[in-house]
């Protein structure tokens, strides 16, 4: 471990500067709990303040760069290359009247979007932006993390059943199967890292990838494969979102929302992308360590610089790929991915098992599970989704089929 | 005041008194099968205080056994739920009053 | 516990709770009384938390809040609209008497005895504790309990199967 200095200047690690601040104030005589409640306070305003800021900026961000990867230019009338044009989203979203359904159930319809933003926003209160930047230092850590997001479920479902709005109901049960199919998926590749690493603490996790000078990322890359597409189903982002394309199905099950309430809804899907980037960050990039460099550069901003890659990487999946059919998705999960993820979790086992017997020295063993690693996520990928996928290129059609070579009925043109 | 065991035991009966009332009760089955949700969350929190006041720290045999009991009763909720809209398919009714082939 | 922070809790907790709970058994719409069972859920993890039971509160939200509410919602969405009323059978008085009873019964005993429960130290991290219990010393029930889920899974799925 990088040992930091513990003097209140030292901004490599913003929890010092805390830390002094609170000593100072417990020296002025005040009650016991006082530094206590301060330091969450003060933990949960930075938190808040970051991610409403980043989402303020990705708004932009992501506009523009989804136009310059589909050749075109993106928002730039609303200030210079459309700086503001996040404000005059927010303006909007505020300036909307918000109507609600006549039919709806009162309570549920108001309940829905804080039921939908509170589990994201609790989300990342675990992340470790530097050793002494965690609001909430959990045992359970990746488990809390798990949890959360799932209650998110049944508030999207409340959302699309209080509307009373038949295409919300079905847009919000497309929206449940789906992310109840890659929860488990999710589950699997976390435990995967989890069990490697042998803690569920993120803190815990860091420490080993910065002991073993090793990303998680060389080691289990199926496992970091699975969690992308998973997260991102999750997240409700392309290539899955089903439930709120405009082009598919209105906008799911927030259609009947208006004004600051979709605004929430919005806040939620980015604040659970960046909760889902700032996971991969911690578990398989090494979260605020990079061999060595955060003697210099603060650890934070490593941090938020691969939160921030890795957000990027969401962007480009959602600019190239198109979206995907439900029951394709469904397919997906249950077919492809869960098989593979319960292959890693046994091959983890049977690794540690191997590491922990031998008792080999991790200069030796850690490269070998990363090239067997590597080399059966090829072969699991290819050959598996040879196996278990969908047409073979013989089976697939040379030419657009006709209807009445499909087995549909085929109405003869009147003569 | 002091929170002690005798807190948490009486909240675990009452929470099961609300249960077993629905249980009793409902018309629905899905309302009967939310009571014994309630009733396996009760005794699991009177596991879990029996655990962290009666017993060494190191053995956490009470928590073990809500695990145990948390997995029990997902398996029950999912298949009571199969019967449920099995029975709705068959009887086309979910109303307990008309589940009634086999009373006397 | 004495301190101030954990009385705290556990009233708003158990108040939380025990509300959720009668809301739970009186509302008059099932939806809203699958809402307000999931608020009893997540009232009951929190008391995990204060309890030092952190793995099992987190996996309260998990499996409870997270799982077995979407089960229930499934299931009521595949279910007649006509009988989403949550009302009562003739039996309410007779349930509420037994109910009463027993819940009468329970808390004079757990009230009269002397449970003899010594200090204990505080909160204690306990996952990895549970994880070495559950292969060492109750590895049997950890079997059995995977066969048991596989055999419930299999169930469910035959018992709805079209045909």
């Amino acid at each position: 471990m990088t040992a930091f200095l513990a003097e209140w200047w030292d901004l490599r690690d913003l929890g010092n500067t805390v830390g002094a601040l609170l000593d100072w104030i417990a020296d002025r005589g005040v009650p016991d709990w006082v530094p206590y409640v301060l330091s969450g306070i003060i933990g949960i305003a930075a938190v808040l303040l970051w991610a409403i800021l980043s989402q303020l900026a990705f708004i932009w961000i992501e506009r523009r760069v989804l136009g310059r990867m589909q050749v075109r230019l993106g928002p730039n009338r609303v200030g210079p290359w459309g700086l503001l044009q996040p404000l005059a989203d927010a303006l909007k979203v505020l300036a909307k009247e918000m109507v609600t359904p006549r039919n709806a159930d009162r309570v549920l319809y108001w309940l829905a979007p804080i039921a939908v933003v509170v589990p994201a926003i609790l989300v990342l209160a675990v992340f470790p932006f530097s050793p002494g930047m965690v609001v909430a230092d959990l045992n359970v850590g990746v488990l809390y993390i798990v949890a959360v997001t799932s209650t998110a479920t049944i508030a999207v479902f409340m959302a699309g059943w209080s509307s009373s709005n038949k295409y919300s109901l079905l847009g919000a049960m497309r929206t449940v199967a789906m992310l109840i199919s890659y929860e488990v998926v999710q589950v699997l590749a976390l435990l995967s890292a989890t069990a490697f690493t042998g803690s569920m603490r993120l803190l815990d996790v860091v420490a080993w990838q910065d002991r073993y000078n090793a990303w998680l990322l060389f080691l289990q890359p199926l496992a970091l494969l699975s969690f992308i597409i998973a997260s991102a189903v999750e997240v409700n982002r392309t290539p899955s979102d089903i439930a709120e394309a405009e082009s598919e199905i209105v906008a799911g099950y927030h259609t009947e929302y208006g004004g600051i309430r979709w605004g929430m809804f919005q806040l939620a899907e980015y604040v659970a992308g960046f909760a889902v980037a700032a996971t991969i960050t911690t578990l398989w990039l090494g979260g605020w360590t990079l061999w060595g460099l955060e003697e210099w550069v603060p650890g934070w901003l490593i941090f938020l610089g691969k939160l921030y890659g890795t957000f990027f990487l969401f962007i480009w999946l959602r600019g190239t790929l198109p979206r995907v059919r439900i029951d394709q998705l469904m397919g997906f999960a249950w077919k492809f991915l869960l098989p593979l993820m319960l292959l890693n979790v046994l091959l983890v086992g049977a690794e540690k098992v191997v590491w922990a017997e031998t008792g080999a020295s991790a200069g030796v063993v850690l490269p070998a599970f990363a090239v067997l690693n590597l080399a059966l996520t090829v072969a699991l990928v290819l050959g598996w989704g040879a196996l278990a996928g969908g047409l073979r290129p013989q089976m697939r059609p040379k030419r657009p089929l006709l209807v009445r070579e499909v087995g549909g009925i085929y109405y003869q043109p009147m003569p | 005041m002091s929170i002690g065991l005798e807190h948490f035991l009486v909240l675990s009966a009452l929470l099961f008194g609300v249960g077993l009332f629905m249980a009793l009760s409902k018309r629905n089955i899905i309302g009967i099968l939310m009571g014994i949700e309630l009733m396996f969350n009760a005794v699991n929190l009177s596991l879990v205080s029996f655990a962290r006041f009666l017993e060494a720290a190191e053995r956490l045999s009470g928590q073990v056994f809500v695990v145990f009991s948390i997995t029990v009763a997902a398996a029950e909720a999912a298949v009571a739920l199969a019967l449920a809209v099995a029975i709705y398919r068959r009887r086309e009714s979910v109303d307990v009053d008309r589940i009634n082939l086999l009373r006397w | 516990m004495e301190d101030a922070g954990s009385v705290v809790a556990f009233w708003a907790l158990a108040a939380l709770t025990l509300g959720a709970a009668v809301v739970t058994a009186a509302v008059r719409d099932l939806v809203r009384a699958v809402v307000a069972l999931v608020l009893s859920f997540l009232g009951v993890a929190g008391l995990f938390v204060l309890l030092s039971a952190d793995f099992l509160g987190v996996a309260q939200v998990l499996i409870y809040a997270g799982a077995i509410s979407v089960l229930i919602v499934f299931a009521i969405v595949l279910t007649p609209r006509a009988a989403r009323d949550n009302a009562e059978t003739a039996m309410l008085w007779p349930a509420l008497a037994i109910a009463g009873a027993l819940m009468g019964l329970v808390i004079a005993v757990a009230l009269a005895t002397d449970w003899g429960d010594e200090a204990r130290e505080g909160f204690r991290e306990t996952a990895s504790a549970i994880g070495e219990a559950l292969l060492n010393r109750y590895v049997l029930p950890f079997e059995v309990a995977s066969v048991l889920l596989l055999a419930a899974m299999l169930g469910a799925i035959v018992l709805v199967r079209e045909d």
